[in-house]
């Protein structure tokens, strides 16, 4: 046991990078385990973000007839919907994570974030699938593609890091706080509804964009879908101030995590 | 001069009960937050290791010996980073491996191939190393047909193995064990031993826990002894041992006080008092036979009304292997409603089929989802040689095993081979 000459983050962290197989063995866990258990594996990925599409089109496009910033709904919804149906899968998933592995922790020393990181990271293979399911909508309805589409991959970054930073900070407090788990869909829930998944970003009310914004879901989920639309350009204020928020978000994250994890084996 | 490979120094642990028996609600902490109230439960603290200091030499290979409840596991869990110490410090030179359980993290879902890969990772194996050793890995397990099926459907002896085989394949310098032995069968117990044997020659340090002191003696030259959270005694193993047995009784006796039983588990509601033995008569007595009845009356004291409550003894050998557990729940015995105040049941073994030797007794109260009250290894008893075979058999020793079952034997046929060809 070091006693701190270097700063504890590095510590953290180079600890973090020597079990980094483990990590990854984690994250494969979790990705095969996922497609063996259920009935149709992989299509699982493309037939949940799809049918919600299919259901926001009828509801949103045509009864409701939002505004879908110049192209068909079903495209405009289905842009959000992937990096959405991320979140929505695995912020719960890792949310549980400590609390679902909870015979690792009591048997085994490695790095706890390695966890909910992994369980983060995972849902990451069911993103790609789903976003190849966008290019043939996008043909499908004669939209342009654009090169701006290879964005994609890099803004899954903030994306990711969002989502394990939220993960992290909720599986800690599941581990002391067993009602916790309740709390997880409720927020998810409301975090659609916040976000500019259904309608677009330009639609939240004036007044309270600034505030609206601090939630890094609505600069990302915005990018992704103006990253896909040749109508759209990136609003890189917006996507400036998410990716602030989600860092602090991930620094204060892993602060918390960082001094919980020494009682979790003696309390889970 | 001799390295350390392990230092520990004053070393620590409390543990908050209350912390690990109730779940704690956010609803609860908010609410006490909002009405400023110090709402606080009697925060009960258990000292599991207490002020211990000890080190080993790389290269060592040590017995951790004790009581449930000692401490022994916990040292272990603090050794290996699993849980932090209170206080105190730890110092361990190389890279440590630590098998606190075998087959940590398997997956019914994945075969045994990829468990291999997962558990072995787990336990802080490369990949590479991993890829380098998967065909004795395999070999070792005995699973060579099965390494691509779902371990869902391996039977629970193969999966320890396959566990094992993982654990006896990683190459650390600072082994931890914790009891993995006490399961499987003979032959694979042999196996592993002789895996732990190749480690120790092999010039790694290894402490091992457990209760097994056939095994502690065959591979460990020294040992330590551990009592409530402190250390009793560090020494070569056979004195340690010895010692170490000796405190279960200090002579045969016709009844036991169980009322004052420290490091007792369960949650009180009901607990055991005292025990008496008694011969064929009823009468108390001190004497134990192979073959002949066996009859107890354990008193207990009732705090509150318990629906149903199980009573039951386990017998183990000397040597730590469980022999038996006999139980009002194995007997279908139905106890019914037990009302706060005193009581006594009676146990009866017809027969008491155990081998002369030394054999050591836990008792426990429970009921579905509810321990009252455990003493474990509480009451040494010395079974001795009896006119087992109404003295016309040739006498019963402990070497032929723990168990001695009459038996009758009778030839049916005996053809000469030699008139028929």
């Amino acid at each position: 046991m070091n006693s701190g000459v270097r700063p504890v983050a590095i510590e953290w962290l180079s600890e973090f990078y020597h079990y980094r197989e483990l990590f990854y063995f984690l994250v494969w866990r979790d990705v095969k385990i996922r497609y063996k258990q259920t009935l149709l594996g992989a299509s699982w990925a493309i037939i949940q973000p799809f049918s919600m599409m299919v259901v926001f089109s009828l509801l949103f496009g045509r009864m409701a007839k939002m505004d879908s910033e110049g192209v068909p709904y079903p495209v405009f919804s289905y842009a959000a919907m992937v990096p959405w149906t991320y979140f929505q899968y695995s912020f719960p998933l890792a949310g549980n994570s400590l609390i679902s592995n909870s015979r690792l922790i009591s048997k085994v020393y490695f790095p706890r974030a390695i966890i909910p990181a992994a369980s983060a990271l995972s849902g990451a293979v069911d993103f790609f699938i789903a976003a190849v399911i966008l290019l043939g909508v996008m043909l499908y309805y004669h939209v342009p593609i654009s090169a701006s589409l290879l964005l994609w991959p890099v803004l899954l970054l903030p994306l990711i890091l969002f989502t394990t930073a939220l993960g992290m900070f909720f599986a800690s407090l599941n581990v002391k706080f067993r009602d916790i788990k309740y709390t997880i869909p409720f927020l998810v829930q409301v975090m659609m509804f916040i976000s500019p998944v259904i309608y677009p970003a330009s639609k939240l009310p004036a007044k309270y964009q600034m505030i609206l914004r601090l939630n890094p879901m609505v600069g990302i989920i915005d990018a992704f879908r103006a990253a896909a639309l040749p109508t759209r350009t990136i609003d890189w204020a917006s996507l400036g101030i998410a990716i602030v928020v989600t860092l602090v978000l991930f620094a204060a994250s892993s602060v918390y995590f960082y001094k919980t994890e020494r009682e979790f084996a003696d309390i889970i | 001069m001799t390295e350390r490979a392990i230092h520990i120094e004053h070393l620590t642990k409390q543990y908050i009960i209350g912390a690990m028996r109730h779940e704690t609600m956010l609803r609860e902490a908010l609410l006490n937050a909002f009405t400023m109230r110090s709402h606080k439960r009697e925060q009960e603290t258990l000292l599991a290791l207490n002020d211990l200091s000890f080190d080993v030499n790389v290269g060592e290979v040590v017995g951790i010996i004790g009581r449930n409840g000692a401490g022994k596991s916990t040292l272990l869990k603090v050794l290996s980073r699993i849980t932090y110490p209170t206080s105190g410090r730890i110092r361990v030179r190389g890279r440590v491996a630590s098998l606190i359980e075998v087959g940590t993290g398997f997956h019914d879902e994945l075969t045994g191939r990829e468990n291999i890969f997962l558990n072995g990772s787990i336990l802080g194996m490369r990949k590479r190393e991993i890829d380098q050793r998967i065909d004795q890995i395999i070999d070792f397990a005995g699973v060579e047909k099965f390494v691509d099926t779902p371990i869902k459907r391996y039977s629970s002896g193969m999966r320890l193995r396959l566990g094992f085989a993982v654990a006896a394949h990683m190459d650390p310098d600072v082994l931890f064990v914790d009891e993995v032995l006490a399961v499987g069968d003979a032959d694979f117990q042999k196996k592993c031993l002789n895996a732990m044997d190749e480690l120790r020659s092999g010039g790694r340090t290894v402490l091992f826990v457990s209760h097994n002191m056939a095994a502690i003696e065959n591979l460990c030259p020294r040992t330590i002894w551990i009592d409530a959270g402190r250390l009793r005694m560090d020494g070569a193993t056979d004195k340690v041992i010895a010692s170490y047995l000796a405190t279960f009784s200090e002579s045969q006796r016709s009844g036991y006080d169980l009322s004052q039983v420290p490091n007792r588990g369960g949650n009180g509601v009901m607990r055991f008092t005292r025990v008496d033995f008694l011969d064929r008569d009823g009468q108390p007595t001190s004497v134990f036979r192979s073959g002949e009845p066996f009859r107890a009356r354990f008193h207990y004291q009732v705090n509150e009304r318990v629906r149903d409550p199980h009573f039951g003894m386990i017998i183990f050998s000397d040597m730590g292997t469980r022999v038996t557990t006999v139980s009002s729940w194995h007997a279908n015995y139905y106890v019914s409603n037990v009302e706060p105040g005193q009581g006594s049941i009676d146990l009866a073994i017809d027969d008491l089929f155990l081998q002369p030797n030394r054999y050591f007794l836990s008792l426990f109260i429970h009921s579905t989802g509810q321990q009252y009250d455990m003493l474990d290894h509480c009451i040494a008893i010395d079974v001795e040689d009896s006119n087992a075979y109404d003295n016309q058999g040739r006498g019963l020793h402990a070497r032929w095993g723990l168990v001695y079952m009459p038996s009758r034997w009778s030839l049916v046929e005996n053809v000469d081979e030699r008139a028929g060809s």
